[in-house]
């Protein structure tokens, strides 16, 4: 029981970060229906620029914090504009093709600048543990818990007490609306695509302060589509209980699971399971909206 | 787009020809001898290329008729080259089986599998076909590896030479014919699949599916077909790579793989047989001057500078494009024919 417990407490501090990835995705489509395949490789870039920032810069955890995030927000705005912006009104396969186009380039530029190797900074982050009885949860997967929801509850606020967070809400709403209503769209995209890539880059920094930073982090992103069509595309609290769900359940199939089978590895097509299954029976997810269409 | 002047189509079958005029078989007939005649004035590594680039552009026009006339779009084509290319791995290692009853039988392992894969196409579209495909490339390899008794896993498979009716395959020559007949006759195949009944409901699936549904094309029917078309041409040319090399791995179909034979039919242009050789070749030789650099640039400026060459130029060109040639190749070439048969006047009617 104590296995099954502590299985299912990982999964949850796993599966916070998760939701705080998937959530960046949400917010991209909402905004601007947009499906950012890139989302992984934000994280990706993130691991190496918290690596980048805590090891051979040195710096104290909040500093490289804001380094990245800083990063992080250029970084956004540079994609917006160079990428998605001559993109605009295009099919989805267009769009769709152009942020995988981009997650190669994300990639190409990881390999370059930091070789593509693994570069580990452990206890770098600051040391809090807890101890519940048999159940223990490691300080890096505390953290990841705590920042995730720190960050999301920020965005919740975001959302609903701020204009630029109503912009956001109504240009996801009706977009003709919302141009004539004098608010600017692109502006909306911009910071939807900020957004996106500094939750991204915290993801990074959370998971690569438990594993390292590697080439593999941007595989998570593929995690955080399991969790959005879980949760439903349009829907943040969606992604938030679905993130919860996948993290434990992949945790609780790995432990079980991972002994029967000879070459182990569940862990890693967990997620793709799932992702069928959804599909096949519920294609809009636990709490998305069912599409109508109309010729 | 208009055919030159003095060609009069009078009837139904002159219209339709894929090859209008004399002059359109001559230019055929002259690169088909040129093409078959490579092997006597290019060395190895030209036609190593050109093999490669002949299982690229059947793979490509697989993918063609699935996501470029019916708009399924699929990221998973590398996974279904897989099952091709294992089962007739498999059929030729263990069972025995000569190889030309071995290709077939891969080619319609894919199709089956693919038909599997493509049941989500029947509720969902867009990004989340895209998902369920992506989903389907990685469960594929992931069960290839984990069948260890009989694919080998991870350790790979080696199988014997290919052989046909006494003719040994193995030298690159031959092998170099056996795909290029293959490639013309996928090619010939692809164009006229589309002109066919079927071909033309899935154009209408893919300009609008709920309209396709109501005008009596029973999309459960033509989107399966679309999908088992599409992964029996991708079941050929896994089986076709994996055959080159006498060797399966589960190595040789990457996941990016599957972007990159997307990307080939974007930078070739999406619905058009001719645009699919294109974008197989330009991209197969972009592939090429990128091995080619890689090792200088590596010397110049870091060891990994070479694998992120290859990932930059790749998305680059894709990106580059989608914003500013989203039609691809195809569209170029019929603008660059156009000027030509127009010349000196500059814009037709």
């Amino acid at each position: 029981m104590a296995f099954f417990i502590q299985l299912v407490v990982t999964g949850l501090a796993q599966g916070m970060v998760y939701a705080l990835i998937a959530i960046g995705f949400v917010i991209i489509l909402k905004c601007s229906e947009v499906f950012n395949i890139a989302q992984g490789h934000f994280v990706l870039i993130g691991g190496y620029l918290g690596y980048t920032f805590l090891v051979p810069f040195g710096l104290p955890i909040w500093v490289a914090l804001g380094m990245a995030i800083a990063t992080a927000i250029v970084m956004g705005l540079i994609i917006e504009r160079l990428i998605l912006r001559p993109l605009l009104g295009e099919p989805v396969l267009a769009v769709i093709m152009a942020t995988i186009a981009l997650a190669t380039i994300l990639g190409g530029l990881a390999t370059l600048l930091w070789g593509g190797e693994y570069k580990p900074y452990h206890g770098l982050l600051p040391i809090i543990s807890l101890k519940i009885g048999a159940v223990s949860l490691p300080s890096e997967s505390l953290i990841g818990l705590i920042v995730s929801v720190i960050c999301v509850a920020l965005l919740m606020l975001l959302f609903h007490y701020t204009k630029i967070g109503l912009a956001m809400r109504a240009t996801a709403e009706d977009l003709q609306v919302v141009q004539s209503l004098g608010i600017r769209a692109t502006t909306v995209y911009a910071v939807s695509w900020v957004i996106a890539c500094v939750v991204g880059v915290i993801g990074g920094i959370l998971l690569g302060g438990v594993s390292g930073a590697h080439i593999e982090l941007a595989n998570i992103g593929i995690k955080a589509f399991a969790v959005v069509l879980l949760g439903g595309v349009n829907s943040i609290g969606g992604a938030i209980v679905a993130g919860i769900i996948l993290g434990m359940l992949e945790n609780v199939a790995a432990g079980y699971l991972d002994p029967l089978l000879p070459g182990g590895g569940l862990a890693q097509v967990f997620p793709f399971i799932v992702m069928i299954i959804v599909l096949v029976f519920r294609p809009y997810g636990l709490f998305g909206l069912a599409r109508i269409e109309r010729i | 787009m208009g055919s030159s002047s003095g060609v009069f189509h009078e009837n139904y079958a002159q219209d339709m020809a894929i090859f209008p005029t004399k002059l359109h078989w001559g230019f055929l007939l002259a690169f088909l001898i040129i093409l078959f005649a490579c092997p006597f004035f290019s060395s190895d590594r030209i036609l190593t290329l050109l093999t490669m680039m002949g299982i690229a552009v059947i793979s490509v026009h697989g993918l063609n008729i699935l996501t470029g006339f019916c708009n399924q779009i699929s990221i998973g084509h590398a996974g279904f080259m897989a099952v091709g290319g294992y089962t007739s791995a498999v059929l030729c290692a263990k069972l025995g089986l000569p190889f030309w009853a071995a290709l077939p039988c891969g080619a319609l392992a894919a199709g089956i599998v693919g038909l599997f894969f493509g049941l989500p196409s029947l509720k969902i579209k867009g990004f989340y076909l895209i998902m369920a495909t992506i989903a389907a490339h990685f469960i594929i390899i992931w069960t290839i590896i984990q069948l260890r008794s009989i694919t080998g896993g991870p350790d790979g498979l080696s199988l014997p030479r290919p052989v046909i009716g006494g003719i040994a395959l193995s030298s690159k020559t031959n092998y170099f014919y056996l795909v290029m007949i293959l490639t013309c006759l996928a090619t010939l195949l692809a164009k006229n699949i589309v002109r066919t009944r079927a071909g033309r409901a899935f154009i209408a699936i893919r300009d609008n599916d709920l309209a396709a549904e109501v005008m009596g094309i029973s999309l459960w029917s033509y989107k399966l077909q679309a999908f088992f078309i599409g992964c029996v041409y991708a079941g050929v040319a896994g089986a076709l790579l994996i055959h080159y090399f006498s060797f399966a791995s589960t190595d040789q179909f990457p996941f990016m793989d599957s972007v990159w034979y997307l990307g080939m039919l974007i930078v070739g242009g999406m619905g058009s047989t001719t645009g699919a050789i294109f974008g197989a070749v330009a991209l197969r030789l972009l592939d090429e001057v990128v091995t080619m650099a890689g090792p200088v640039l590596s010397a110049a400026v870091a060891p990994q500078a070479a694998a992120s060459l290859a990932l930059i130029s790749h998305g680059l060109i894709i990106i580059i494009f989608l914003i500013f040639e989203p039609r691809g190749l195809y569209h170029r070439w019929e603008m660059i024919k156009t000027y030509f048969k127009l010349w000196p006047f500059s814009h037709q009617e």
